[in-house]
């Protein structure tokens, strides 16, 4: 009884440190909560939120994925491979797109589970090679969706009639939920649970872990596809030069979250919350007009904190 | 199969099961037949075996030899999963359970209940498991994270887990090593339960009050060999230890009358930890060898550790050469002149990676530094040559990688460096441990030379003859206690295996 009181107690610490900042900048500067800006800043957190959503799960299993970002670059790439170059219908592009993904953490997972390579490793090489590939398939110019003009509305286009509320962040959402379901509710969540728990005890307690952990990183590359599209929607084209760097932002929102590296230990909520608390602090020291470069100050000295505080909660316990 | 065999076929009936590892055989022609409806004691010392026969079982390890039979049906064992269906469940020594997970959620991991195929179903799933608990008389909160448990009460989640497989046998690896007095009551109405003539119970113990409480027959195996079983009714603790330790140690090969120096070197007196130890004291004197022996989890290390201030003490004072001291760190035990030389020696010992040279010096590092902060490189070549010629340390040269090296001399890696910082208490835990017969005795050689040149040495050592062999006095602890200390001369096996089986009766309440 007591230690669900205190999982809730250590969320709403999270949350609670999402409103603070919020306030902050409210107060700060009148131009950061309106409607324009919030939808901004949730536009802005799609992208990365969407990586984390799937790394979540990797970094509960006790691995890591730093493949996401360029892996997401790549998956933009072949959406417009799929919808420019070769034509096919926007839905067909889209998922296929999706799928290109999951095979990239495809790959990372039988890396990992059969080949044995440290997670670190695998998805060290895999993000070389996505960087690199991206370059090469797309001949190193963006590529622009002339033949599906409706491309763009996917991530920027509103659904709700009469609001202005970008696709992108209700598909954030959506994603986020089914994430969020599948952590807590499915065999996929619970053994990623277990396996960061004590892989070896789910090994004896007779779960096939190795075709469990491919599955997992299968299930986390869909997102890294999800998030290529969306990207690519967002900016109208492939750009296959961006990407790099995606992956810590998308690892530091997980872990400011309160997902343990160590594995075992992580939330779907948290993750959202991590991503948001990221996407804030940028949006909102960008309208206090605090330079770029102490802008990454901030955000390093804030995970630091977020780390350092979750260490303390879990000496305590 | 021929079914004149068979006329009173056993639950589980073993025969002709080796296994061996690179420098060990395990288990050698090893054979055990469990009854329908008895428990059967495994007892043995340590490394008898019993581990390893536990793990055949459990589908860990494959067997290089031998025939499996289940009520008279040849079988192998593919794997873990392959065992709980077949009905075997075991019940490991090391925990394992998912700390992260709750109770029911690691009693059905593998066979979660799902609503619609798809959603897992809690609901149904802390049912079942308060069916269980309820069935057992246990009264666990299903939903509760195994990490907030007790031992003792994980260990219940254990058995649990491994009961609600439906297994036909079980098999327990001392079972009662984490448990108080009314706990261990609870685990043997459990078994009892458990007990029809369907099922059987392996049940693997050192402590002889309960084997004669809960077993029908004893099987002893010694040194990887099966050896008798006896009926428990019929049998005294004498002849089960008599078996357990079997050899016998010729008076030659005992350390001769040593004419103890007075100066005592080291005095440990009330120690006790929060987990473990409770009131230990002894003396330790210049020049002597101090034989700890004690089963598994008797506290030697445990001992060790708080000793050279790795783990915090609760009471106890320690005296180095006369002096009260606090040792707060094995940094602080060094500079008072006590190594402490772990049983891990791959990994908390040598640095595996670099070379020799480099691992002699690594703790005394800053006197081998120039005043500008260059390392000397000429000095600790010169340093490292030196005792690998005293220790006779077979290495090609001072820069070979430590991994390299056979066990034995690895070992002696570690005491050149520990004799490099000028220590004079070398608390030496399994000295031998992974190292080849032959290189055992210039371990030994060695230890006694020390001895000789004034360094007064603890050894902590699982193997009864080593330890008699070696050792001027022997202490025998026990669940934390020093139970003995004996002069070598009045100790045998069968007194020191007594006195490390001597559990207190009140049991350990935490």
């Amino acid at each position: 009884m007591r230690s669900r009181l205190r999982g809730q107690i250590q969320q709403l610490l999270a949350f609670a440190s999402l409103i603070a900042i919020v306030v902050f900048f409210s107060v700060a500067n009148d131009r950061f909560l309106t409607w324009a800006n919030v939808t901004g800043i949730l536009l802005a957190a799609t992208v990365t939120g969407l990586l984390a959503l799937g790394t979540t799960f990797v970094i509960i299993t006790g691995g890591i994925d730093l493949s996401i970002g360029t892996g997401m670059t790549l998956s933009a790439v072949m959406t417009g491979v799929f919808l420019t170059y070769l034509g096919l219908p926007l839905w067909l592009g889209v998922i296929l797109a999706i799928l290109f993904g999951g095979l990239l953490g495809l790959i990372n997972g039988v890396n990992v589970a059969v080949l044995k390579i440290p997670p670190f490793i695998a998805t060290l090489a895999m993000m070389l090679v996505a960087a690199g590939l991206s370059l090469v398939i797309s001949g190193t110019a963006p590529i622009y969706f002339k033949e599906t003009p409706d491309f763009v509305r996917l991530a920027t286009g509103s659904l709700i009639p009469g609001i202005r509320f970008p696709n992108g962040v209700l598909i954030f959402i959506i994603v986020a939920i089914i994430a969020g379901v599948v952590l807590k509710k499915t065999l996929l969540g619970r053994y990623t649970f277990s396996i960061g728990s004590n892989e070896e005890a789910t090994e004896l307690s007779g779960v096939n872990v190795t075709k469990w952990k491919i599955a997992i990183y299968t299930f986390a590359g869909l997102f890294t596809g999800l998030a290529g599209v969306l990207l690519a929607s967002r900016l109208s084209s492939a750009q296959p030069a961006l990407g790099m760097g995606y992956e810590l932002e998308a690892i530091a929102a997980v872990v400011i979250g309160g997902t343990s590296l160590q594995g075992g230990k992580g939330s779907i909520v948290g993750t959202v919350i991590g991503a948001l608390i990221m996407a804030v602090l940028t949006n909102g020291l960008r309208i206090m007009s605090i330079p770029q470069e102490w802008q990454s100050v901030a955000v390093g000295a804030v995970i630091l904190i977020a780390v350092y505080l979750d260490i303390l909660r879990r000496k305590n316990a | 199969m021929t079914p004149a065999t068979t006329t009173k076929t056993a639950l589980l009936h073993l025969s002709g099961v080796s296994k061996g590892f690179p420098g060990v055989q395990a288990l050698d022609d090893v054979r055990l037949e469990l009854r329908h409806g008895e428990v059967l004691a495994v007892v043995g010392e340590n490394g008898a075996g019993k581990s390893t026969l536990m793990k055949l079982l459990a589908g860990i390890y494959t067997p290089d030899a031998g025939t499996f039979r289940l009520n008279g049906e040849e079988f192998s064992i593919e794997g873990p999963r392959h065992a709980q269906e077949l009905g075997i469940a075991i019940i490991h020594q090391e925990f394992n359970l998912m700390p992260d997970l709750t109770v029911a959620q690691n009693i059905f991991i593998g066979r979660e209940p799902r609503s619609g195929g798809v959603f897992l179903d809690d609901r149904a799933l802390n049912r079942s498991a308060q069916e269980l608990f309820d069935r057992l008389g246990l009264t666990i909160d299903p939903a509760e994270r195994v990490e907030h448990l007790t031992v003792a009460r994980q260990q219940m989640v254990e058995i649990a887990k491994a009961l609600s497989f439906n297994a036909k046998v079980l098999i327990m690896d001392e079972p009662t090593a984490a448990l108080n007095d009314a706990e261990v009551e609870v685990l043997f109405e459990l078994i009892q339960r458990f007990r029809t003539p369907d099922t059987g119970v392996i049940y693997i113990s050192h402590r002889m009050d309960e084997l004669a409480r809960i077993s029908d027959r004893i099987t002893v195996l010694r040194d990887g060999r099966y050896i008798d079983t006896l009926e428990t009714a019929t049998s005294t603790v004498g002849e089960v230890i008599s078996l357990m330790v079997g050899r016998t140690i010729t008076g030659e090969q005992r350390p001769g009358q040593v004419q103890r120096s007075p100066d005592v070197v080291l005095s440990v007196a009330g120690l006790s930890t929060k987990k473990l130890l409770k009131n230990v004291g002894f003396e330790l004197h210049r020049g002597e060898i101090l034989g700890f022996a004690g089963l598994m989890g008797a506290g030697r290390t445990e001992l060790a550790r708080a000793i050279v201030g790795a783990d915090p003490i609760e009471s106890g004072r320690i005296t180095v050469d006369g002096r009260e001291v606090q040792i707060g760190n094995p940094a602080e035990a060094a500079r008072l002149g006590i190594g402490y030389l772990s049983e891990d020696r791959k990994r908390l010992g040598v640095v595996l990676e670099q070379d020799v040279a480099t691992n002699i010096v690594l703790s005394t590092l800053p006197a081998f530094t120039s005043k500008v902060g260059f390392m000397r490189d000429g000095a600790i070549i010169r340093t490292a040559r030196d005792f690998i010629g005293r220790l006779r340390i077979k290495t090609p040269s001072a820069n070979q990688l430590v991994k390299n090296l056979s066990g034995g001399n690895q070992q002696k890696v570690v005491i050149a460096k520990w004799l490099a910082k000028d220590c004079d208490i070398l608390i030496f835990d399994e000295p031998t441990r992974g190292i080849d017969v032959g290189a055992k005795d210039e371990i030994y050689a060695l230890l006694e030379e020390l001895a000789r040149q004034g360094k007064s040495i603890i050894m902590i050592s699982s193997e009864l003859p080593e330890v008699l062999r070696m050792s001027h006095r022997i202490a025998v602890m026990c669940e934390g206690r020093l139970n003995a200390v004996l002069d070598n001369a009045e100790a045998t096996q069968e007194i020191v295996m007594d006195y490390a089986t001597r559990f207190s009766a009140e049991g350990t309440v935490s």
